[in-house]
């Protein structure tokens, strides 16, 4: 369930990049998720209700896409159970205190960048953004670079 | 801002919604595991890398490049007033920090935030932890903002 899986990898990015295609021509926002989640509960009235929709729509699509087409590998009702990976061995840390630090930094770290792989990646590189560029660069940059010292996997 | 507006506005927020978290889960970007071993480049030389978070991403900006295109012939979205452009057009240390932090917290786990809101569909142990400090974190983030930038937040304005 690891291994290379073109196919499924381009049909999941066409429909991401039809949902940010969605978004900006129907509704001139950026389909960033970071964005969208944090921007949902502290001030942010009157787009509240159109964040919070969009956000249990995602949850939606993700469970009914697991359901219409069953056993792509994680999730669903034919697939493998979900689950979070656990801290290195050689770090010493209890795996949910490496979660949280992990949450607390891609936290941290979008809403000071402001964007993630969706609003940086797909949408600030489709519209040509520098800035997005230099943000993807240093998050994929240092993501890979945390993987070869952790090796986590 | 006129209610007429609401309902088309909401479905297309919907629309967007379902379409990306079928893509999360048709990509298996759900799957932590898999997102780490595309991360992890020093497999390249064992012939253990996982290359499709490549195929994922470039379909994904190629079908939004396409839709900016089609957006720049017109002057505002179907359903709404204006397109949001973010605001912020030069390179700061807050974008370069920001951006290091998350690749952290993203090498660490293999979940950015997408991914982190479609789990919920399947609930995997410690997710609720990544979320709640995510949400924390999102938190601290704009009081450093607030705090360090010179220019204040650019607030969202409401679109409906």
């Amino acid at each position: 369930m690891d291994s290379f899986s073109p196919i499924s990898a381009l049909a999941g990015g066409l429909l991401i990049g039809l949902a940010s295609a969605l978004l900006w021509l129907g509704n001139g926002r950026i389909a960033g998720i970071s964005g969208l989640f944090g921007r949902l509960l502290p001030a942010a009235a009157g787009s509240t209700v159109w964040r919070g929709t969009f956000l249990v729509s995602l949850i939606v699509g993700t469970l009914a896409a697991s359901w219409l087409v069953p056993g792509l590998g994680v999730g669903g009702p034919a697939g493998h159970p979900a689950s979070l990976v656990a801290a290195p061995a050689w770090t010493g840390v209890p795996t949910p205190v490496w979660i949280g630090i992990a949450g607390l930094l891609t936290g941290i770290g979008t809403r000071l960048g402001n964007g993630c792989t969706s609003g940086h990646g797909v949408c600030g590189l489709a519209r040509l953004s520098l800035r997005s560029a230099v943000a993807v660069a240093v998050f994929f940059g240092v993501a890979i670079a945390t993987v070869a010292i952790t090796g986590i996997v | 801002m006129s209610s007429g507006l609401k309902l088309p506005y909401l479905a297309t927020a919907a629309g967007s919604g379902l379409l990306f978290g079928a893509g999360l889960y048709v990509s298996q970007m759900v799957n932590p595991l898999k997102v780490l071993r595309f991360l992890d480049f020093g497999a390249i030389p064992r012939g253990g890398w996982d290359p499709s978070l490549a195929f994922v991403i470039a379909p994904a900006i190629i079908v939004m490049f396409v839709a900016v295109r089609l957006a720049g012939r017109r002057t505002a979205p179907l359903f709404a007033s204006r397109f949001h452009l973010p605001q912020r057009t030069h390179i700061d240390a807050p974008l370069v920090i920001g951006a290091a932090l998350f690749g952290l917290g993203w090498g660490m786990s293999g979940i950015c935030p997408g991914p982190a809101i479609a789990l919920v569909a399947f609930l995997p142990g410690n997710l609720w932890i990544f979320l709640v400090m995510l949400a924390v974190g999102s938190w601290i983030g704009r009081l450093l903002q607030q705090r360090s930038a010179a220019e204040p937040e650019p607030e969202p304005v409401a679109a409906e």
